[in-house]
């Protein structure tokens, strides 16, 4: 889908991406982390031409992106940001209707697909008439993930659409934000620097610091077998445990054919969180059933540790 | 029953207004009469005049509301009395000046006292600070405030008030007021439309340009401190020596006194605020609304029209109001070089001491400046309901 082959990038002379190459796979869900300056923004807005390369080469669907009319690019690509954007004069609906009308499509159609991205972000479309300010800002959120998937681009873009959330609202719509990507398979790159965030949402995961790359891969292989230091002091030593165990799910992991008469846990339920109901419960077993509440299986204490392994 | 006898200090705006309507008819002059326009009149107090004492009638009202429990009724009732105060005071100074003209001789006059013009102006301030209680949406505050002015409108019309010295002044220069009138209207619109014409491209373009920014404001706050009558003289000699070498713009009417010197004068002295505001409304559009329009692939003319214009458009409003205010206010003194305008009529009344001819002048300059500012903020307000 996207390809940047030794990019690099400088601000006023100070170099800020260092001769990068990446390779984003159609249907994936990349997230560039790092800490502040690393560069991970600037390569995310390079991808929509916020910030033009200096020298290399980045390719979208195969074309050479400096050789695409930038207007017609970006309204190929969703954007999201932490600050929103949302135009404080329009109304939700026509917030949401920005790239469509952009694009000039029916009104009817541009109705229906408003209707649609309200429930699919699960808001109430009584709030299509609201204007951004009468919003909460989980609210306001969802509506700026909504207007970003508006066109239904090929790619989404995100720039820590969820830094600006509390807890609770960050954890649903980072579920609702992987629920949307495996409904339609879209390709999705995100930026972060929140690591239990990355691991939630990353099935590709790409380190940076200084303008370069340090590692990218599985989140997986990240967490396991880090290739320099600074990567393993970046996930953190003494949290690396129920790291690795936030990527298991407890469906998978529940031994099948087993069952016990206790309250159960849920199969999407993530090892980590498993991990505190053990402990909570002061117990070495817990049922698990799927999402239809039937029972699937009991989960042992002792299988969080075969699970790590497998990993 | 102490609370009640507290209840005054819980509204002291209102308690101090009224305690000053009540000094302002107790202790100055309502009219004052003249034998004739020239030599200064007789004051007549409020007791004085027939039927004066009606106004007792809404200053009473205005006292007891003040121990209503505040609250939208208690705003109702101040702002009828205040209402009432106002109709009442203009009314019975037409009425008494018809009968003051009945009895005279026709050369006297009668002229409306210190005393009612405090009046009337603490009354208008009375009503709007009732308004200000009673509503929140600035488009309603301000049509109830225009509403204060449709009372005197009519007895204006029916001719209630022709015995007033004022409006004998205007009867006896009807043209000469029309023609100041006409005169001052084109000296605003004159302005404004240079103005615009320069100022908008102008704040446009040095928005994103730091360096120009303040090269253009250092010139356009250069020209600000320059005092009024001093730039219109300053024109003078330059204007006056291009009509002698080309009198082909001699022909065109500009010469070194007139309207030429005026409105390049006016159009100087409007740049600076208007560009300013164009500058200042560009500035406050929020980055991140700028970021996502040019990321979600809006063309330059989009941004701009779709963002950018619509959230700068209040603040650009609120500088032409003051662009508009100040025009209007300046016009007057562009009468010093030949300008015309209601300018004329002042200088004309000031150099024959002649106050009702100054205040035929001033007023019709003040109601303008008023009508304006008015107009611009209930239209600034409407578009700001948009998005409320």
């Amino acid at each position: 889908m996207i390809e940047f082959h030794q990019v690099s990038k400088a601000f006023a002379g100070k170099e800020a991406i260092r001769n990068l190459s990446l390779k984003i796979e159609k249907g994936s869900f990349t997230v560039l982390i790092g800490t502040s300056g690393s560069g991970k923004s600037t390569t995310l807005k390079m991808i929509n031409r916020l910030v033009e390369h200096d020298s290399g080469e980045i390719r979208f669907a195969g074309e050479p992106i400096e050789q695409m009319d930038a207007r017609a690019l970006r309204r190929r690509i969703g954007y999201a940001i932490q600050s929103i954007g949302l135009f404080p004069h329009w109304n939700v609906a026509k917030n949401i209707a920005t790239v469509p009308s952009l694009l000039g499509w029916p009104r009817e159609k541009i109705a229906a697909r408003v209707e649609e991205l309200l429930a699919l972000l699960n808001l109430d479309s009584q709030l299509a008439s609201r204007y951004p300010h009468q919003l909460s800002g989980g609210q306001q959120q969802r509506v700026g993930v909504a207007r970003a998937l508006a066109a239904d681009p090929e790619l989404l873009l995100m720039d820590e659409p969820f830094g600006a959330l509390d807890p609770v609202n960050r954890q649903a719509l980072q579920q609702e934000m992987l629920r949307i990507q495996q409904l339609s398979g879209r390709t999705v790159v995100l930026v972060t620097h929140d690591i239990d965030e990355a691991l939630t949402l990353a099935d590709q995961l790409v380190l940076m610091d200084g303008g370069e790359i340090v590692q990218q891969g599985r989140p997986i292989d990240l967490l396991t077998q880090p290739a320099s230091d600074f990567a393993r002091q970046f996930f953190g030593r003494s949290e690396l445990g129920v790291r690795l165990l936030a990527l298991g799910r407890a469906g998978s992991a529940a031994r099948r054919g087993e069952w016990l008469e206790a309250e159960p846990i849920a199969a999407g339920l993530t090892l980590r969180e498993a991990l505190s109901q053990f402990i909570a419960r002061r117990t070495d077993k817990l049922p698990v059933v799927d999402q239809h509440q039937q029972p699937l299986g009991v989960l042992h204490f002792s299988d969080l540790l075969r699970q790590q392994e497998a990993g | 029953m102490l609370s009640q006898i507290n209840r005054p200090r819980q509204q002291p705006v209102l308690l101090v207004l009224t305690l000053l309507i009540t000094l302002a008819l107790g202790a100055l002059p309502l009219l004052s009469y003249a034998a004739n326009r020239l030599v200064s009149g007789q004051p007549l107090m409020l007791w004085q005049v027939t039927a004066g004492w009606l106004l007792l009638l809404p200053l009473l009202w205005l006292w007891l509301g003040l121990w209503w429990p505040p609250g939208r009724g208690a705003a109702l009732a101040q702002l009828l009395g205040a209402e009432l105060l106002f109709a009442l005071l203009i009314g019975i100074g037409g009425h008494a000046a018809s009968e003051l003209a009945r009895s005279g001789s026709p050369l006297a006059r009668t002229a409306l006292g210190s005393g009612l013009w405090c009046a009337a102006g603490l009354a208008l301030l009375l009503a709007a600070e009732a308004i200000r209680q009673l509503s929140q949406q600035t488009p309603l505050r301000i049509l109830l405030n225009l509403q204060l002015w449709l009372p005197p409108l009519i007895l204006l019309l029916s001719g209630q008030l022709d015995a007033l010295s004022l409006l004998k002044e205007y009867s006896n220069r009807t043209a000469v007021f029309n023609a100041a009138f006409s005169q001052h209207l084109l000296l605003l619109g004159g302005t404004l439309l240079p103005t615009l014409l320069i100022g908008l491209p102008l704040g446009l373009a040095i928005a994103r340009r730091t360096r120009w920014q303040h090269a253009a404001f250092s010139v356009l706050n250069l020209i600000q401190t320059v005092p009024s009558v001093a730039l219109f003289g300053l024109l003078i000699a330059p204007l006056a020596g291009l009509a002698a070498h080309f009198p082909q713009l001699a022909r065109l009417g500009i010469s070194g006194i007139g309207v030429a010197p005026a409105l390049i004068a006016l159009v100087l002295y409007a740049l600076l605020p208007l560009v300013r505001s164009v500058v200042a409304g560009l500035q406050q559009v929020p980055q991140e609304v700028r970021e996502t329009a040019r990321g979600m692939g809006m063309s330059g003319w989009q941004q701009f029209w779709h963002a950018e214009l619509p959230l700068a458009l209040p603040v650009w409003l609120s500088g032409l109001r003051v662009v508009v205010v100040q025009t209007v206010g300046l016009a007057v003194v562009a009468a010093l070089i030949g300008a015309g305008g209601f300018g004329a009529i002042v200088f004309q009344g000031l150099l024959s001491s002649a106050l009702d001819l100054v205040l035929l002048g001033v007023i019709p300059v003040v109601a303008l400046a008023v009508i304006f500012d008015a107009l611009l903020r209930l239209l600034s307000a409407l578009l700001e309901r948009g998005h409320d």
